[in-house]
């Protein structure tokens, strides 16, 4: 008779059932999640096939109209739905957005990774990643209130609520992302560079500068394209800071109607299944594929330069 | 064999929440109540008596604007709709296929749309012409309306408004609202919006016009008329109308108790608490 293992058998067989519990709930987790985003999609894009495939849809919305220059008039005797000015009035704020707070959120980031004390530094990231969980409806009350009256003072723009007014508040709900992204990056530069740099006679600054910041560049740009897409979809703020007047024009100055805010305030109101209502989907795949090609592209970037970095 | 298992456990984690979910609803008692924001203090009102006077009873009451309350009742998810313009038969038709049944109108209150300005603009009249023409952008400066010659901030509501529709139809004739008109959220947030800018030009509601400069309206013999209890319930003022409820057939019977109350004495003597007035 052969002797007995020396590991007793049921307490392997009970380990090995919990890893495997384990496993399957880790998989159904990552499985809950991507089908809910593959379901998400799948669910805007039906809604907003009529626009595209139905005869009787089409005569009152189609993509010729959606993309020539006119209004957006959705209700009105013979509606209107020239996506362009929305089109121009997303553009407009995001525009502002990231003009306003890519530079202060680069420079804050190369503060901090290169030049402040490790006390600072300790300090610094945490309170800026707060600033991330600012509710966007406080942000757009803040605008809203207080705000569009400095703004109209300093600018005297005869409209108070304006693309620019939206875009800066808009700067300071991207401003957390960009920073955080940003910083990450230039960290992850190897500190031989820097060692290099500075062996070689280089001063702080031309290090910083000169060798730094352009080693991490394709994460910077990808922090920009992860600020893109967070102000793009952004909805609260400008619902409330903007004015929500579709109008075609590039001046800064004037109300603007962005895309998400439309579909916002709209969406409530229309009747299912109506040529308004697929059109409200349509500019929400609209959406959804714009930001998923900036997060695309953004990976893409923080990808590439990891790599790089890895070979160097 | 194995994998087959593995897949009926993943499925199992997936569709126990939504079962879990569903059942246990209870709302035996409770009456919802959405559609017009103009009306929404009125409808607060109303609740807020009619659950003091009748103890059990449970009112839920929101607003979103009248086409949304009356998308509401299309699609059988409120029991009444407040609305601030008449429901089209279109939507009456629509709620009928939808498996909602006969809807039920009832004029419930009298409200004057009121244009709001600043405090400090000397601007006191204009005529339903010149308001025309401001909403629709051939009139852009207060010059033309014998003010200053400072350009005109037009505030509009967003188009789910029953005022809008109502502002629409009545003043510009169906026309489109000028592209510039800044579309607000709620009344309240326009007269705020007007109280903060020197140049604004709104409208809304009369309940929401305390503390705020009115302009009365030109009739057509040139004098002015204001919005007054007296013009409004004599449909003298022009931009006078009713305020509806609708009432789907298939609503609890607490509801048409509620609305019958409201159209009683006692229900109808709080509307003017609220700063509009009785029907009858």
């Amino acid at each position: 008779m052969p002797a007995p293992p020396l590991l007793a058998r049921p307490v392997d067989h009970r380990r090995r059932r919990i890893d495997r519990l384990a496993e399957m709930a880790i998989a159904a987790s990552a499985l809950i999640t991507v089908t809910g985003i593959v379901l998400i999609f799948v669910f805007v894009f039906r809604e907003a096939l009529p626009v595209l495939f139905d005869r009787e849809t089409q005569l009152e919305a189609n993509l010729a109209k959606f993309f020539s220059p006119g209004s957006w008039q959705p209700v009105s005797d013979v509606p209107k739905y020239s996506l362009l000015p929305l089109l121009i009035g997303s553009l407009k704020a995001t525009l502002i957005a990231v003009l306003t707070a890519v530079p202060v959120a680069v420079l804050a980031a190369l503060y901090t990774a290169e030049f402040a004390p490790r006390a600072i530094r300790e300090l610094l990231k945490p309170v800026v990643e707060l600033l991330a969980g600012i509710p966007s409806v406080v942000l757009g009350f803040f605008a809203l209130i207080v705000l569009a009256t400095g703004v109209q003072a300093v600018t005297g723009s005869p409209t108070r609520l304006n693309a620019f007014n939206a875009g800066l508040a808009l700067g300071f709900s991207i401003i957390p992302v960009v920073y955080s992204v940003s910083e990450d990056a230039l960290r992850a530069v190897p500190s031989s560079y820097r060692e290099a740099s500075l062996a070689l006679g280089a001063s702080a600054w031309q290090t910083a500068f000169r060798v730094t910041l352009p080693a991490a560049w394709a994460g910077i740009f990808a922090a920009v394209m992860l600020g893109l897409g967070r102000a793009v979809g952004e909805t609260m703020i400008v619902l409330m800071a903007s004015g929500n007047a579709a109008i075609t024009s590039w001046s800064a100055f004037d109300s603007i109607r962005t895309m998400s805010a439309t579909i916002a305030a709209e969406l409530a109101e229309v009747v299912v299944g109506s040529p308004h209502y697929s059109t409200l989907f349509f500019i929400g795949s609209l959406l959804f594929a714009i930001t998923f090609v900036l997060n695309v592209a953004a990976g893409l970037m923080v990808e590439r330069m990891r790599r790089r970095l890895a070979g160097a | 064999m194995h994998v087959a298992r593995r897949w009926a456990a993943i499925l199992f984690v997936l569709v126990v929440p939504f079962v879990a979910g569903c059942g246990g609803r209870d709302r035996a008692q409770s009456i919802s109540i959405k559609g017009s924001d103009t009306m929404v203090i009125l409808g607060q009102k109303w609740s807020d008596e009619y659950m003091k006077a009748h103890p059990g009873a449970v009112v839920a009451i929101t607003g979103g604007g009248s086409g949304t309350g009356i998308a509401q009742l299309i699609n059988g998810t409120t029991d009444i709709a407040q609305s601030s313009r008449p429901m089209k038969d279109a939507e009456k038709q629509k709620a009928q296929e939808q498996g909602g049944g006969a809807v039920e109108e009832h004029a419930v209150a009298r409200d004057g749309v009121t244009v709001y300005v600043h405090a400090a603009n000397p601007v006191a009249t204009i005529s339903m012409e010149q308001l025309k023409g401001v909403y629709t952008g051939t009139i852009t400066s207060w010059k033309d309306l014998g003010g200053p010659d400072r350009p005109i901030i037009v505030y509009s509501r967003e188009n789910n408004s029953g005022t809008y529709v109502f502002f629409k139809e009545h003043v510009l004739g169906g026309a489109d609202f000028v592209e510039r008109a800044q579309t607000l959220p709620g009344t309240a947030a326009v007269v705020n919006a007007v109280t903060q800018d020197v140049n604004g030009i709104g409208y809304g509601g009369i309940a929401y016009s305390g503390g705020i400069k009115r302009l009365g309206i030109l009739g057509v013999d040139g004098t002015p008329v204001d919005p007054t209890e007296e013009t409004i319930r004599s449909g003298a003022y022009p931009l006078s109308r009713p305020l509806y409820w609708y009432v789907s057939a298939k609503a609890p019977p607490a509801a048409h108790a509620l609305l019958a109350w409201v159209l009683s004495p006692e229900g109808q003597a709080h509307v003017t608490e609220v700063g509009y007035f009785p029907i009858r």
